[in-house]
């Protein structure tokens, strides 16, 4: 089956971005993502057709990235920080504890679909340690008791908000859409600063610099 | 008189920080319309006369890299924003483009201006959603209040920006592999020369700059030269983000001119977690060779880290207090070294796989003596011999960990295991650890 008319379009306004369309690929495989929540052999077929490629090539490509998937992934992607700092720190333990709660491992996902486990690297949030991602937002200073809430939140149809993200967690292919650079309106929501964001800031201020 | 001096962060405070009207309240977007009056060759000469040196972790001098790019010649010129923040420890971009991402649209604008550039790209990296939809906020505003696009500010200056994620591969930092993968390719480094400068994007002159380091330029135009050189250090001007981590009481972000020492950060931040006591960190990331409680004092400015063996990078300050096993965070590192190698160049590709697999022995207690020996050996024929510095990066962390701690790579073999107990290194350490 092939993508519809309107999601045709959507590629064309990706490619129109570039100077050179073989640089629409990646937004491209993001935008596979939002639709088919993995990346499907018809989205290579279709984004070789549209750039010209042949389809190895895009295959090569999308094989590179690992937040490209060959295989369905869960409607919320739990990733858990086991980089060296947020490992020794609690990461490790985190990990272990979600295992035995979901009964799966990394790069698995639940029999029901709803979500998969990923062990990931530094995600650049290392002053919140230790850091979980789900679907790519931002989980500050997890522990293994308050990621045993956010997974039966998920189960339960209303997982806690990001810490520092919108609102509500968005599913898998909802925030592919974002990365594929099709705004969901929500960049105003959530805060504009966590507090390990903001502690310089205030102790210069207290000493009165500003 | 604080040792800090927020500048980028000074106002991240303030609940709208990240919108227009939140950073044009504060003289944003001022600097733009002072360098569309000068020439593009002026704003160059500033910021090398500022002596603003990138905070991507390589140092190089910024406006240096602007000159580079040849002038007069009909090509097309790119400004490429390194986004892709994946260093291990490394955390100043997301909370700054999180906060302030018009500090970085001002200073691409003003940047591509002076080397002459009509398209511009900032790749950052795909696994921070929100990121991405804050940068692209702010493009779509910058835009809609004339400083995108067509003959912005009525100067005759034309700049289309375009925000690209990343997908999950810490080499893209690297900026020639950050190419290739913004052409859609798999991101590998490429053999320079040609460097950017000359064959860049598209084979076109490109100038790749972090985050930091081009939002630091407005601050630069509107507060002038001096102003930029009076904070920091002799070769090492003006101030910067540090990111404190790991088993202090607080971490977090802390502004301040170059030259600050870790001590005087640790004290702000009420100094190592209770009860413990700092064994080794990082001054700039895992790539950078770890220090010891004996490095306190250096002053964390490129000159000081260097001259005392490891580098400044991205000023990522990664505590570890004496619970930590230096062998387990070591060969987490290793192993993230190898899982990211982009596979192009043997030494890396192969040597990677081996430094784990001695690494992992030693962690067990199955390595002998003549193991680290095999280890600093296989570290000497890997290190510079590839053609980027991700294999430099990996065998940092051995290096000098066996450097300062290698009686505790030998207990782990008298010991028949590791003695530590990971749980007490926890935050969560429970009453049995």
């Amino acid at each position: 089956m092939s993508f519809t008319t309107e999601e045709l379009a959507v590629m064309d306004t990706i490619i129109a971005r570039y100077p050179k369309s073989r640089s629409a690929i990646m937004p491209l495989l993001h935008y596979v993502q939002s639709i088919d929540g993995y990346v499907t052999p018809r989205g290579i077929e279709t984004i070789a057709e549209k750039l010209n490629l042949a389809t190895a090539e895009v295959t090569a490509v999308s094989t590179f990235y690992t937040q490209y998937k060959s295989e369905p992934v869960g409607e919320y992607h739990v990733g858990i920080c086991t980089n060296t700092l947020c490992a020794v720190m609690g990461g490790d333990a985190i990990y272990e504890s979600v295992c035995d709660r979901l009964g799966i491992k990394k790069d698995q996902t639940t029999p029901d679909g709803k979500i998969s486990l990923e062990r990931i690297e530094c995600n650049a949030a290392c002053d919140y340690a230790p850091v979980v991602m789900v679907n790519w937002e931002f989980y500050d200073n997890q522990t293994p008791a308050s990621v045993n809430e956010l997974i039966d939140g998920v189960r339960a149809g209303n997982p806690p908000a990001p810490t520092r993200g919108p609102k509500e967690l968005r599913t898998w292919k909802q925030n592919s859409a974002v990365l594929a650079g099709l705004s969901d309106g929500l960049a105003e929501e959530g805060v504009q600063a966590g507090a390990a964001s903001l502690l310089g800031l205030n102790i210069a201020k207290a000493q009165g610099s500003k | 008189m604080s040792l800090l001096n927020p500048v980028l962060s000074a106002h991240w405070d303030e609940a709208d920080s990240f919108t227009i009207a939140g950073y044009q309240r504060h003289d944003g977007y001022k600097a733009l319309a002072k360098a569309l009056k000068a020439t593009p060759d002026e704003v160059i000469a500033q910021i090398k006369e500022s002596g603003l040196r990138g905070r991507g972790g390589a140092g190089f001098p910024t406006g240096n890299k602007w000159s580079f790019i040849p002038q007069g010649d009909n090509k097309a010129h790119y400004l490429v924003v390194n986004a892709d923040e994946s260093e291990p420890g490394t955390c100043k971009d997301m909370p700054l483009l999180m906060a302030n991402p018009h500090s970085l649209i001002e200073g691409i604008i003003i940047g591509s201006y002076a080397i002459r550039a009509n398209h511009s790209f900032i790749y950052l990296r795909g696994e921070v959603v929100h990121v991405f939809r804050r940068v692209q906020k702010a493009i779509d505003d910058a835009y809609a209040a004339g400083f995108l696009g067509k003959n912005i500010l009525g100067s005759g200056f034309d700049l289309e920006l375009t925000l690209h994620a990343g997908a999950g591969a810490y080499i893209c930092g690297e900026e020639t592999a950050l190419l290739d993968s913004l052409e859609g390719f798999r991101g590998q480094p490429r053999l320079r020369p040609p460097f950017p400068a000359i064959a860049g994007l598209y084979a076109m002159p490109t100038v790749v700059n972090n985050v930091e380091s081009i939002a630091s330029v407005p601050s630069i135009i509107q507060n002038g030269v001096e102003w930029f050189q009076a904070m920091g250090t002799e070769k090492s001007k003006g101030y910067t983000l540090y990111s404190l981590s790991g088993h202090v009481t607080n971490p977090g972000q802390f502004e301040a001119p170059l030259g600050i020492t870790l001590r005087q950060i640790l004290e702000l931040a009420g100094g190592v977690r209770a009860g413990h006591e700092l064994k080794f960190w990082t001054p700039g990331g895992s790539s950078t060779p770890m220090f010891t409680a004996e490095h306190l004092d250096v002053p964390l400015d490129y000159e000081g880290v260097s001259s005392a063996g490891s580098m400044l990078g991205t000023k990522a300050l990664q505590i570890f207090d004496e619970t930590t096993c230096v062998v387990r965070a070591v060969l987490r590192w290793v192993e993230f070294y190898k899982h990211e190698s982009c596979g192009k160049c043997t030494p890396c590709r192969e040597g990677t796989w081996w430094l784990v697999q001695i690494m992992k022995d030693l962690e067990a207690g199955k390595g002998s003596e003549a193991d680290l020996e095999k280890l600093l050996d296989l570290c000497d024929n890997i290190a510079g011999r590839s053609f980027c510095a991700l294999a430099d990066g990996a065998v940092a962390p051995i290096i000098s960990s066996l450097k300062y701690f290698r009686a505790e790579y030998i207990l782990h073999q008298t010991n028949g295991g590791c003695p530590f107990d990971p749980v007490a290194s926890t935050l969560f350490e429970t009453a049995g650890a």
